[in-house]
């Protein structure tokens, strides 16, 4: 059994009363493409929410690559290599393509003070060297958007603007990456050519994790290895798309009804 | 793509470099005419040709185009900028209050860079402009007393001692947000002129004699002799020593924006929790622009305390704070040329048009009220991000 890249154990958030991950138990292994499922308020936002930082559980452990990251700092979690893209596009739309996706790539970028007053070349090579990188991804995601790489991103349609985001996420090569529900606003034509190069992308990058929050069942029995589904922030099953959606305890969380 | 390549590549360099000499030159001339513009009548039909001059740049993109240049030829439009600051001090040698009013514009340019660095690129609103004006102001005042001390390290101390004294504010301003920041640099500012006014040692509010600035013995109050017969101004050392300073601060804030920190800043300023979840060090980012905004803005107070020789509390209210972020919104917030034209027409235009002084704040203020409505990213918006190496925007 090969160890996890993530590993949730026990993970509890209260927001006042109401209990928003309740003994949370899951984990993503290396390479593998994970769906996270279940109704509206179920928690899987709080889930990525606690992976990456924003939140500090009440309880339970966040595990990464064998670290217990629980209660780091955003930016510590980015560092060690877990990207994310938020539900809402949290783009900056005032500033360029390039800057947006750029932004990913922090971890490699130098923003001393000293090296921005004295050292332009060394800028200079980084810049050059997050072009080609933002090039190479956009030539992926969205081949159209090359021409268009300075251009602020108020300028582009949704779309675009979510592929942006996923290219942002990507550019830092993150290990583990979080998608929370990058189908909103796309047709299932728009949605299966984005998945589909998420793939090119995992080939390419050969270690990246995913872990795909999405209502679109299509969407999950396509790409998923793996799917687990939360109701009331508890983990109601686990297991391929197929064992998972005829669970009986599954279609009564969604439909509401005893089955 | 051959779109592409000609809006990533440096532009190509005569034709180009030929918009901003051009460009140059007819500032040049018009400032001229204006600050030799004796009646009213003349100000306001220069003021017409002004705007209208303006107006044909925009429609016709060739604003654009000069501010292409400004952004991507630094070297070049600065020397060309020194050269329009240095030839309109020799026309105006000897006429003390023009050179006082080209000196101030220069120092109201400086600390308008830094406040832009705080609050165009890291969003952090700074009320207390004129208060670390003052800082730097009286730690030249104080230093230039202290016998055998080099009056000229009294500019950068001054820069320094604002800096020390907006990181301690900067602790305040990192626990609160948005409009509660604003609040604590307004307490600030307050708290400063009331120190001051009853601080006995600092000359409550009768205020403090500064010395002047001077070089190996060379005196920066006494007027300058070029050769035999001819005598300028002594303002014209501090028009060079203004020049100086407001390159050198202009250059910091084009490196900043013009740099990952410059995105870092930007990114935190429009949204801190996907900064954070890209890296980006929500705190160090604000801090580094609070204090390096800071120094600008208190290096240019020391130069203007050694300039006018006395200082009093009164020279560092809260209006003067306004006018000066008012200065960055009439610009466009986070745009240096928006900023370069803003300040022109704070300073130069009351001292220029009798009719306005007396309503200088009323008149501002009602400006600044319809920028924000009809043109919310001001006089010159901000162009987008260059990148060093000759990549960015257009």
């Amino acid at each position: 059994m090969i160890a996890p890249l993530l590993d949730v154990r026990g993970l509890t958030v209260r927001f006042g009363g109401v209990v928003a991950l309740d003994g949370l138990e899951l984990d993503v292994r290396p390479r593998e493409i994970l769906g996270l499922i279940g109704p509206n308020g179920s928690g899987k936002t709080t889930c990525f929410n606690v992976i990456t930082g924003l939140l500090r559980p009440d309880a339970g452990r966040v595990i990464f690559a064998g670290d217990d990251i629980t209660g780091s700092t955003p930016q510590e979690i980015y560092r060690r290599g877990i990207a994310r893209t938020f539900q809402r596009s949290r783009l900056y739309l005032e500033l360029s393509v390039f800057d947006n996706v750029a932004l990913g790539n922090g971890k490699r970028l130098d923003a001393g003070f000293l090296t921005t007053l004295l050292r332009r070349r060394r800028l200079a090579r980084q810049f050059a060297a997050t072009l080609a990188e933002t090039r190479a991804l956009l030539d992926v995601f969205a081949p159209a958007l090359i021409d268009r790489l300075w251009e602020p991103v108020a300028r582009l349609p949704m779309i675009d603007r979510r592929r942006i985001e996923i290219c942002r996420a990507l550019v830092g090569r993150p290990r583990l990456l979080l998608l929370d529900e990058p189908s909103a606003g796309m047709t299932e034509e728009e949605m299966r050519e984005l998945m589909d190069d998420l793939l090119v992308v995992r080939e390419r990058y050969g270690n990246l994790a995913i872990v795909l929050i999405e209502h679109e069942m299509g969407v999950i029995e396509r790409v998923t290895d793996r799917c687990v589904v939360l109701n009331y922030g508890r983990k109601i099953a686990e297991g391929d798309y197929r064992s998972v959606a005829r669970d009986p305890e599954v279609r009564s969380a969604y439909l509401g009804t005893d089955a | 793509m051959m779109d592409a390549t000609v809006r990533t590549g440096r532009p190509p360099r005569l034709p180009v470099l030929a918009h901003g000499i051009a460009a140059t030159v007819l500032v040049g001339l018009y400032v001229t005419l204006f600050l030799e513009a004796e009646s009213q009548s003349a100000v306001l039909g220069l003021l017409a040709v002004g705007a209208a001059a303006a107006v044909v740049a925009a429609r016709s993109g060739v604003g654009t185009r000069v501010i292409e240049v400004l952004e991507h030829h630094p070297v070049a439009m600065g020397l060309l900028a020194a050269v329009l600051v240095l030839m309109e001090t020799w026309l105006f040698a000897e006429r003390h209050f023009v050179l006082l009013m080209i000196t101030t514009y220069l120092l109201y340019v400086t600390v308008g860079l830094g406040l832009t660095i705080q609050f165009g690129y890291a969003g952090t609103l700074n009320f207390a402009g004129a208060s670390f004006y003052g800082v730097g102001s009286y730690t030249a005042a104080v230093l230039t007393a202290v016998p055998g001390f080099p009056p000229l390290l009294a500019i950068p101390a001054g820069g320094l001692v604002a800096a020390v004294c907006g990181s301690l504010l900067v602790a305040p301003v990192l626990r609160t947000r948005g409009h509660y920041a604003a609040v604590v640099s307004i307490a600030f500012a307050l708290l400063f002129k009331t120190f001051l006014e009853v601080n006995e040692v600092l000359g409550g509010p009768q205020g403090l004699l500064v010395g002047s600035l001077s070089v190996a013995g060379y005196d920066f109050a006494a007027p300058l002799r070029p050769w035999p017969g001819t005598e300028w101004s002594f303002y014209v050392h501090h028009v060079l020593a203004a020049l100086l300073l407001a390159l050198f601060a202009y250059a910091v804030a084009r490196r900043i924006e013009h740099s990952w920190l410059g995105l870092a800043m930007d990114a935190v300023r429009m949204d801190e929790i996907a900064a954070a979840c890209f890296g980006v060090g929500i705190e160090r980012t604000k801090v580094v622009a609070f204090v390096w905004g800071n120094m600008l803005i208190g290096m240019a107070g020391a130069l203007y305390a050694t300039m006018v020789g006395f200082i009093a509390p009164n020279n560092f209210t809260f209006a003067d704070s306004l006018i000066f972020l008012s200065i960055l919104l009439l610009g466009g917030l986070g745009s240096r040329p928006g900023l370069l034209v803003a300040a022109a027409v704070v300073v130069f235009l009351p001292e220029k048009l009798q009719l306005i002084q007396e309503y200088r704040f009323l008149l501002f203020s009602a400006l600044v009220l319809v920028m924000l409505m009809f043109r919310p990213e001001g006089l010159v918006p901000r162009p987008p991000r260059g990148y060093p190496g000759g990549g960015g925007g257009p």
